[in-house]
């Protein structure tokens, strides 16, 4: 753990070296996330709500995805350019040092630009805590928390598995954006709009709606069962098929070469 | 004439090369096309007559923008161009007895085609075998679908002419990733690749539609979708005539100014 914090002061200074370019590259962030929550407010300007959500409630439910979302870039940058990481034969040094292997790669790329993502999302939040008719109590603000770390541990796993998915070819899969970008750009409205197919997938398959649907329904009160308040705990279950593969990956690893 | 031709020709023949990805991009805008009707599909249940257009119009639009995505998306940018001009490569561009504006746009029209040409078909067959609500159309009739292919061709011109004043915003900036993240997020907002303009407020929408923005994707993609008709398809093609010459010839001069006085550092 001292190391990491050590690994965080050092890519934080390394970052704040070009301070423009990072204010730049943060706000662009920030205003690339601004025109999706536009286009939201677009649509609900014109349907007052969909699905029986209204705007605040659907904004509940876009913040607290693209929190998760942006957190888990900040930290776990290092899987998504894994490809590159392979592809120039880094890789290899962090094979042969005596660290945990996903430690490295962790420690390896932290992104502070996506900050401005997390910024948005923050205001966003803000804006939507007091009006979405959510009676807070203990209870709600703990779910409201467990749907934001869990869900960035997800999508953590969703990282993990597209690297380990580049053990075998090299290159990246852009289909896995479907699951990461695609999680965040329809996890804006809650899951349940997409119809019951896309429900069940995003619930037993991979698990975006346990952190995303379900425990909203518990904060509306839709739902008074107290298991709904759990299910973001649930879904950290992804954590161990996306250790387990990457594990897999990285027996059958062959270097590029340099 | 001909030098224009074989640079177009070379990128071309370079993008087709990659067909794995293409591959892959063919699954990632299918799953994303069919998520983005589904959500259209939600809020027509909420509220039928708040819909601005007919859902058939609009599941057209979504198909056809997702299979011509890499031809309109402004995000999408040329690496070879941005290269060249921080890593100085750019000398040798100038030392050719090539006009660079002309060359660049060459290129950058030439590889937006091959992208969706390679990825258009697939998608396309896919949207059309798809059931009833779900399923892409054709355009009312064939005099829509050529009107259709100009205005798609305009499309792209300004999309690319839109493009170069951004590439050549780099002489003077060098680091300029996040301004251009920023352009572009911005941009593609306002022709209506987030939410089809329609979708707009009434007053936005309108200041909306005379930007050069709207001359992009927007006007094609409501054409074959049937969504505008008529006179009304003229005047949008006019529009995007005369935005595609002020871009061009903007381009053109801020090319010549930015070439006087470009340094190339070190050699």
């Amino acid at each position: 753990m001292r190391l990491y914090l050590k690994y965080f002061a050092i890519h934080l200074k390394s970052q704040m070296q070009y301070k423009v370019s990072f204010f730049l590259t943060a706000l662009s962030q920030f205003a690339v996330s601004f025109t999706a929550f536009l286009g939201v407010y677009f649509m609900f300007a014109r349907f007052n709500a969909v699905d029986g959500f209204t705007y605040e409630q659907t904004l509940l439910c876009f913040s607290t995805m693209l929190m998760a979302f942006s957190l888990a870039e900040v930290f776990a940058r290092g899987f998504d350019l894994f490809p590159q990481m392979l592809g120039s034969g880094e890789f290899d040094r962090a094979l042969v040092r005596p660290r945990n292997i996903i430690f490295q790669v962790l420690a390896a790329k932290m992104d502070f630009t996506r900050l401005g993502r997390l910024l948005q999302a923050a205001a966003a939040l803000c804006y939507a805590i007091p009006k979405s008719g959510v009676v807070w109590a203990w209870d709600k603000i703990f779910t409201l928390c467990a749907m934001v770390i869990c869900g960035s541990i997800v999508f953590f796993s969703l990282f993990l598995i597209y690297a380990a998915l580049s053990f075998f070819t090299v290159e990246g899969l852009e289909f896995m954006n479907v699951l990461t970008d695609g999680g965040r750009e329809f996890g804006r409205y809650p899951f349940s709009i997409y119809g019951e197919n896309i429900l069940r997938f995003l619930t037993f398959v991979v698990p975006l709606a346990l952190f995303q649907y379900y425990p909203l329904l518990y904060l509306l009160d839709r739902m008074q069962n107290k298991f709904f308040m759990f299910t973001p705990w649930v879904s950290l279950v992804l954590l161990i098929p996306g250790c387990a593969f990457f594990r897999f990956g990285l027996r059958r690893y062959k270097s590029t070469g340099s | 004439m001909k030098a224009y031709l074989s640079v177009f020709r070379m990128r071309f023949i370079g993008a087709l090369q990659y067909r794995a990805a293409a591959f892959g991009g063919i699954a990632t805008q299918l799953a994303w096309g069919g998520m983005e009707i589904l959500a259209l599909a939600a809020f027509y249940r909420a509220n039928p007559s708040a819909f601005p257009m007919e859902f058939s119009h609009a599941v057209s639009y979504v198909w056809m923008q997702q299979a011509f995505l890499t031809l309109f998306v402004v995000w999408s940018w040329e690496a070879d161009i941005l290269s060249s001009i921080s890593e100085g490569s750019i000398a040798y561009d100038l030392v050719r007895p090539v006009d660079l504006y002309g060359r660049w746009l060459c290129q950058i029209i030439g590889s937006r085609l091959a992208k969706a040409l390679l990825r258009c078909s697939p998608i396309l067959i896919a949207a059309f075998i798809l059931p009833e609500p779900y399923g892409m159309s054709l355009p009312p009739g064939a005099g829509t679908l050529l009107l259709f292919f100009l205005s798609a061709f305009l499309s792209l011109g300004v999309v690319a002419a839109f493009s170069m004043l951004i590439y050549i915003s780099n002489f003077y900036t060098l680091s300029a990733a996040g301004i251009r993240l920023m352009v572009a997020s911005l941009a593609d907002f306002l022709s209506g690749a987030i939410v089809p303009l329609p979708f707009f407020p009434d007053k936005i929408r309108a200041a909306a539609e005379l930007l050069p923005f709207a001359s992009m994707q927007n006007m094609p993609l409501r054409i074959y979708s049937g969504n505008i008709v008529g006179p009304d398809i003229f005047k949008g093609i006019a529009l995007q005539i005369l935005w595609l010459l002020i871009l061009f010839f903007a381009g053109r001069a801020a090319m010549g100014r930015a070439l006087g006085k470009v340094v190339v550092q070190g050699g």
